[in-house]
């Protein structure tokens, strides 16, 4: 068998199904190689013990795919939330926890300035994150082309800053290029809620609260919530891998094949263009486009291969930043957790140990040093509180994301990854006392686990960080930011394009659109 | 705090350690001919810009032999089983047919398609190359190197180099002792013997004359200049500096990094740059080629059309237009000179110059404005000017094997 397709999709993680998804729509004869069994990749679930399942990565949804969700029918195919507009629980060691929903504080005896700033800094830093948002749903804009659309781009978002209006305009441009810890410091006084919003900010990143850029990364995370009746951070039913689920059955309902267990090997090229794709076993198929869903790395440097892309551009990859600082812990439990201070109804929200921005930003020290951090910061989530078929009756996973855990640990992570694991039990017991004994599996996945279980360069899970300079026109790189790159035919629909990663899919959608545009089909 | 007192006089150091530049392998030899005492600095290396008169080493260039110490330049060894796949990469031109033995002329640019430098690139021997070069890029050729099995080193000081040109080079160094000198083609090398080292012959230059360049390693640098001075005494061998060699290659036609073209590398302004077509070193372009750096960026230029045209000038009158501006019809600035000079041999008032696009054409009436000055009295002319298409002087002894008399 030797079929030829309009497009084959390296990776199936949801960016590469939304991308196929959009394509085999639009008559595209698409072809999904997926190295994992399973499809989802970072959006994907894993079996933790038998009958637990964890969400492989990513645990709770906080970006916006309203737009996808509507456009590939994904509640037809089975998509709908669990839950919605989870509030972030703060924790506080005493059980005196602050409780954080879309605009209000709860609990945690704050300070009555602080509630009031709040709100304010909520809606204002929504109405900014919403001027984002509205760059992600299209390409980037070239800034040296000349071209009238990418001009027309470039006006559009000068135009949206405008219409802000003096104040916010003015605010924007004093606190764009400001860290967070700043930011927060001059509008809260209460160290819990500077510490939980700070570490919002740094999540996923190789960012300390301190770091220039962090209130961009912030308003990033923000974009999902900026739109009023949106899900804010939500959670599926059926669990995380329900997502991939369903954008696997809008996939393939509009025609696309998946083949899963099919690792890419390399990027066929014929003169100077990509012909098609090897896989690890040696079949090679054709197609005249060919889309990578692998970070920029993998797909440059590995897939396609330095020797086969100018000098110059291989330098602008191997600047790219993407060094992972997020470690992953699942724990299988045989009961419900008992944290000091919570009801079994908040163990189903967003648990995060962040207590002051010296916290974070001595955890981030740590890792900026190769080390873990001895007083870890964590988001946790118990996905089985929420979905019960998660676990076997009455037992519970719980996932948590331990940041600042480095990539190139000093020692190495084999002698490290039970240390750094205990310790982060031992930190969950200053809030949950009993819970490491209810402990019968757990797992650490370090950044290299992440990069091997999903061919992930550095383990870096937003495929790269989020800085300025690898923002919009230049994410991943300059020449590739706009889905297109240097080799004919081959394209870019993963999280290392614009806009980014997160659980968000309009990279796939983004590249889908910018496919045909450019390329025909039979 | 009490103020300081003037420290007690230290020692002084050795001269040597105090100099900014350092001296060739022939150094000694140059100081002792240079009766001018007038040097530049190449590359960190002190040279000879003029031994006696620029007329008297222009002259032996063409009518005898002249001697240019070009040790200063940038070498570079390229090594490995990739080594052709890598040069392919780097150069514009296609490698495959390159066989040991044998130089070529080659440019490389950076991924906007603009050139780095121009040089020439000797293969030693199997899988083993040297690259000559005006600028320094060993950043560019390591970078350029990920992926393939190659090991590039600078022996840029490695190698002591002499250009022996002119006509009676070729007499003066079977005189020298390199037996069968005479049946090196034009770019081709070989391996003599020299003195109990290894001495490698080029036939290739900077001057457009029957020439050759001698590479031994440092350590027989002044063995080599004093048997060379010797065995070519009775064909008129002279010591060469700078700027007769830049007559020469002007008169020739070459062009040179930092004069005609700035060097991709040290652009400020990218636009700035100039392309392989706009140099006039389209031919060195082979878009066959699966990749090259700069292939994209060409092959786009080569549908929209290259900006500048680079042409020779043949302007009326005696008086050299440096820097000069050029017009068509004396009222459209349409370009500059880059590198200018009477040509002595040639007999003419000569140009390179860079035009903008569509300039240059056979019927544009181009103008130099020419700057000069007397007794400090600043004067302007407008000298007409014609683009020439060969080159001002190529003697058929420059492609001759055997030359003429060997």
């Amino acid at each position: 068998m030797n079929k030829q397709y309009d497009a084959i999709i390296i990776g199936a993680g949801h960016n590469g199904l939304v991308c196929a998804a959009y394509l085999a729509r639009a008559g595209y004869s698409t072809l999904v190689l997926e190295a994992n069994q399973q499809v989802g990749g970072m959006a994907g679930m894993r079996e933790l013990a038998p009958g637990y399942a964890a969400p492989a990565c990513a645990h709770l949804l906080f970006l916006p795919c309203a737009r996808i969700m509507a456009e590939l029918s994904l509640e037809r195919h089975g998509l709908r939330p669990a839950a919605a507009n989870l509030d972030t629980i703060a924790l506080a060691a005493d059980g005196n926890h602050l409780i954080l929903g879309r605009s209000a504080l709860r609990g945690g005896e704050l300070p009555a300035a602080d509630r009031a700033a709040y709100a304010r800094f909520q809606n204002q830093l929504r109405r900014f994150a919403k001027l984002l948002q509205k760059t992600f749903a299209t390409r980037p804009p070239r800034l040296t082309s000349g071209g009238w659309a990418d001009l027309a781009a470039l006006a559009k978002l000068g135009l949206g800053a405008r219409l802000l209006g003096r104040d916010d305009l003015r605010e924007l441009l004093r606190i764009g290029a400001l860290n967070i810890h700043d930011l927060l410091r001059e509008t809260f006084v209460d160290e819990r809620l500077q510490g939980v919003l700070g570490f919002d900010a740094v999540l996923g990143n190789n960012l300390g609260p301190r770091s220039p850029g962090t209130v961009l990364t912030y308003l990033h995370r923000l974009t999902g919530q900026a739109r009023e009746g949106g899900n804010g951070v939500w959670t599926p039913a059926g669990g995380m891998g329900a997502l991939a689920r369903a954008l696997r059955a809008s996939a393939v309902a509009a025609g696309a094949e998946i083949l899963t267990g099919q690792p890419a090997r390399r990027v066929l090229l014929e003169r100077d263009r990509a012909v098609g794709v090897e896989t690890a076993s040696g079949r090679q198929i054709n197609s005249p486009v060919v889309v990578s869903n692998a970070d920029p790395k993998t797909t440059f440097l590995k897939l396609v291969g330095a020797r086969h892309l100018e000098t110059g551009f291989v330098r602008r990859v191997n600047n790219i930043r993407m060094r992972g600082k997020a470690a992953k812990l699942h724990l299988a439990l045989d009961g419900v957790p008992v944290f000091k201070g919570l009801s079994d109804e908040q163990l189903g929200q967003r648990l995060v140990i962040a207590p002051s921005l010296n916290y974070v930003e001595r955890a981030f020290d740590s890792a900026k040093y190769g080390e873990y951090s001895p007083e870890p910061v964590m988001e946790i989530a118990i996905p089985s509180m929420r979905e019960a078929s998660l676990a076997p009756k009455g037992k519970h996973v719980l996932s948590a994301i331990a940041q600042c855990a480095p990539y190139d640990l000093r020692g190495g992570w084999e002698a490290g990854r039970a240390v750094f694991q205990r310790r982060l039990i031992d930190k969950l017991v200053e809030y949950a006392p009993g819970i490491r004994e209810q402990v019968t599996a757990a797992e650490l996945l370090a950044p290299p686990d992440l990069e091997r279980a999903f061919n992930l360069h550095g383990g870096h899970w937003h495929h790269g960080e989020y800085s300025l300079d690898q923002f919009m026109m230049l994410r991943p790189a300059p020449g590739a930011a706009q889905y297109a790159t240097p080799v004919a035919g081959l394209y870019l629909c993963g999280a290392g394009a614009h806009p980014g990663g997160g659980v968000m899919g309009l990279a796939g959608r983004n590249a889908a659109t910018e496919i045909m545009k450019r390329e025909r089909r039979r | 705090m009490s103020v300081p007192r003037a420290r007690a006089a230290r020692p002084e150091a050795p001269r040597e350690t105090a100099r900014r530049l350092l001296t060739t392998p022939f150094h000694q030899r140059a100081a002792a001919l240079c009766e001018t005492n007038l040097w530049s600095d190449w590359k960190a290396y002190t040279v000879v810009d003029c031994y006696t008169t620029v007329e008297d080493e222009y002259f032996a260039i063409r009518n005898a032999t002249a001697v240019f110490d070009l040790s200063p330049m940038t070498k570079y060894r390229i090594a490995g089983k990739d080594g052709l796949a890598y040069l392919d990469k780097l150069m514009t031109r296609k490698m495959s047919g390159l066989t040991p033995g044998r130089v070529r002329y080659v440019a490389w640019c950076d991924d906007q398609g603009h050139v780095m430098d121009d040089g020439t690139l000797f293969h030693l021997e199997e899988r083993c190359w040297r690259l000559c070069s005006q600028e320094r890029h060993l950043d560019w050729l390591l970078a350029t190197a990920q992926g393939f099995e190659v090991a590039i080193d600078d022996e840029s000081d490695a190698v002591a180099g002499l250009a022996v040109q002119g006509p009676t080079s070729c007499r003066t160094l079977q005189a020298l002792g390199l037996a069968g000198v005479e049946t090196l083609r034009p770019f081709q090398s070989r391996e003599f013997s020299f003195a109990g080292t290894k001495l490698l012959a080029s036939r290739t230059g900077f001057t457009g004359d029957l020439g050759y360049e001698l590479w031994i390693d440092p350590a027989g640098a002044e063995a080599l200049w004093d048997a060379l001075f010797a065995a070519g005494a009775p064909y008129g061998i002279r010591p060469c500096g700078g700027q007769a060699l830049e007559m020469a290659r002007i008169e020739a036609g070459f062009i040179q990094a930092g004069a005609d073209f700035a060097p991709a590398v040290e652009l400020l302004r990218p636009e700035r740059g100039r392309s392989p077509f706009e140099l006039g070193l389209g031919w060195l372009v082979d878009f066959d080629k699966l990749v090259f750096n700069g292939r994209r960026a060409l092959l786009e230029e080569r549908e929209r059309g290259s900006r500048y045209r680079f042409v020779r000038l043949d302007i009326d009158g005696n008086k050299p237009g440096h820097d000069a501006f050029i017009y068509n019809d004396k009222k459209d600035l349409v370009g500059h000179v880059t590198s200018a000079t009477w040509a002595p041999t040639a007999k003419m008032n000569i140009a390179l110059a860079s035009l903008a696009m569509p300039w240059g054409r056979p019927k544009d009436k181009l103008w130099a404005e020419i700057y000069y000055n007397r007794e400090l009295e600043w004067r302007r002319t407008m000298a007409p000017c014609r683009v020439v298409a060969e080159a001002f002087f190529d003697p058929p002894r420059r492609h001759q094997t055997p030359p003429a008399g060997c």
